[in-house]
């Protein structure tokens, strides 16, 4: 047996779970799919005293199409988004990430709202929101508040929840209709941890100028980034390999990245390059959706 | 601090297993030591090896990264449930013959994975065979072996037009 022993509870609604939170704060933590929980608590580097299991409140898993965004429930099986029709329609950066994000018998179990709210700095999901601008609701004792994506990652494992908040509903916003999407990895192999990931998002007018750009490096520094110099220097031009190759140079004055046993910085900062290359080429290469 | 114990009911391969357990028993260790069901095995315990790999409310997934109280009312098929009574089913015929294992640690898992894979996709190429592989480490065949195996029992089940 190797987790720490810890209260459990299973509430079915999210009243009850703010309720529970509320009640045992900084003791708890709220367990979704449990694929980066439940191995911390195996090693024992986690070790709750009070586990709020959100599996049976079916109130917080839901997809559904408003007005400009899809609203998705943080209880969301990554593998529903994956194969969710409306994700590819409207959220195709969604649709191209999610087969790197672990593998299927991960993503089965595995949430939307657990890989925002555990902030891995590696992980796919992180990275694809930032680029999409997306707005992440928290909820509380005090009621919902809207925090945007670019202020939702603090650090490793380290988000703007507070210890009575989960987060109740992410807000994405519905990629134009000429928008094309790509996702670029690199890692130990397929499905398996990612060392460096690059989100791309890009919309051209007629001529295939780009219009809006916007690039996210994942595993390139404590928290997700925006590559804005690049971004900034594809605005206006056209998709071509040496504007592509400019552009992804330019993501080094865009990230931080830390050293680990996985890789060194250089090696990290390098991998951004060579993905937001190989994402942008991705986009070159593709059709309008 | 010793957490309150908890009854977990599930329906295993058919039949119904009833215990009390603290709530920090995984799944993996449910099956194994409350259900006497020693075929899922239990690798890495951090979700990396696929090793523990069932089959829970129809849809994979790893028993060492759910807790027995989560599964509490739920059906649950392990390796045990492959067979059809002594016979080995076509994908368990089809690791034989292709000699897709060797010391059979890690096969469990793959048969697990493998089974939703083929409902899901019956006519798969060979790199969503590997893509799908990727998620059970096995350290001994070096995969070529499997995915023969996969591509015949895919091949045997279209024939048979089973589910």
């Amino acid at each position: 047996m190797k987790p720490a022993p810890f209260e459990y509870f299973a509430p079915e609604t999210a009243e009850e779970v703010l309720a529970l939170m509320a009640e045992h704060g900084v003791d708890a933590r709220p367990l979704a799919g449990g694929q980066s929980l439940v191995p911390l608590i195996n090693m024992r580097m986690a070790q709750p005293a009070v586990l709020i299991d959100l599996n049976q409140c079916s109130e917080l898993a839901y997809l559904r199409e408003e007005n400009g965004v899809l609203a998705c429930g943080p209880m969301n099986r990554q593998r529903e988004l994956e194969l969710s029709p409306i994700v590819r329609q409207y959220c195709p950066l969604i649709a191209q990430a999610m087969p790197h994000m672990g593998h299927a018998t991960i993503r089965n179990r595995g949430t939307a709202g657990g890989s925002l709210s555990h902030a891995d700095p590696s992980a796919e999901l992180p990275g694809v929101a930032l680029a999409m601008d997306a707005e992440l609701i928290a909820e509380g004792p005090n009621g919902r508040r809207s925090i945007p994506v670019a202020e939702f990652f603090f650090a490793e494992l380290t988000t703007a929840l507070e210890a009575d908040e989960i987060l109740r509903e992410i807000r994405l916003p519905k990629a134009g209709a000429g928008s094309v999407a790509a996702f670029a990895e690199v890692g130990s192999h397929f499905g398996g941890l990612a060392i460096v990931g690059v989100a791309a998002q890009v919309d051209r007018d007629a001529s295939g100028r780009c219009i809006r750009v916007a690039l996210a490096a994942t595993g390139a520094g404590e928290r997700p980034t925006r590559l804005t110099s690049a971004e900034a220097m594809l605005s206006g031009e056209v998709l071509e390999e040496r504007t592509i190759i400019e552009t992804a140079e330019a993501a080094t004055a865009d990230v931080d990245p830390l050293e680990d046993l996985h890789a060194s910085a250089h090696w990290r900062r390098r991998a951004a390059v060579a993905m937001a290359a190989q994402a942008l080429r991705q986009i070159a290469a593709g059709v309008h959706n | 601090m010793s957490a309150a114990r908890r009854e977990v009911r599930v329906t295993v391969n058919g039949r119904t297993y009833s215990r009390t357990v603290e709530p920090r028993v995984l799944l993996a260790d449910f099956l194994r030591h409350e259900c006497g069901l020693t075929g899922t095995h239990v690798g890495c315990a951090h979700g990396v090896c696929g090793a523990c790999t069932v089959v829970l409310d129809g849809v994979s997934a790893r028993s060492c990264l759910t807790f027995a109280v989560q599964a509490d009312g739920k059906e649950i098929t392990t390796v045990e449930g492959l067979a059809e009574g002594d016979s080995l089913n076509v994908l368990q015929q089809a690791f034989h013959e292709n000699h897709a294992l060797q010391c059979g640690y890690c096969t469990p898992g793959f048969l697990m994975s493998l089974t939703e894979f083929l409902r899901e996709t019956p006519d798969p190429d060979e790199t969503q065979i590997r893509e799908r592989l990727s998620g059970n480490l096995c350290r001994c065949t070096g995969y070529a072996n499997i995915v023969r195996a996969v591509q015949a029992a895919a091949q045997r089940l279209r024939e048979e037009g089973a589910p």
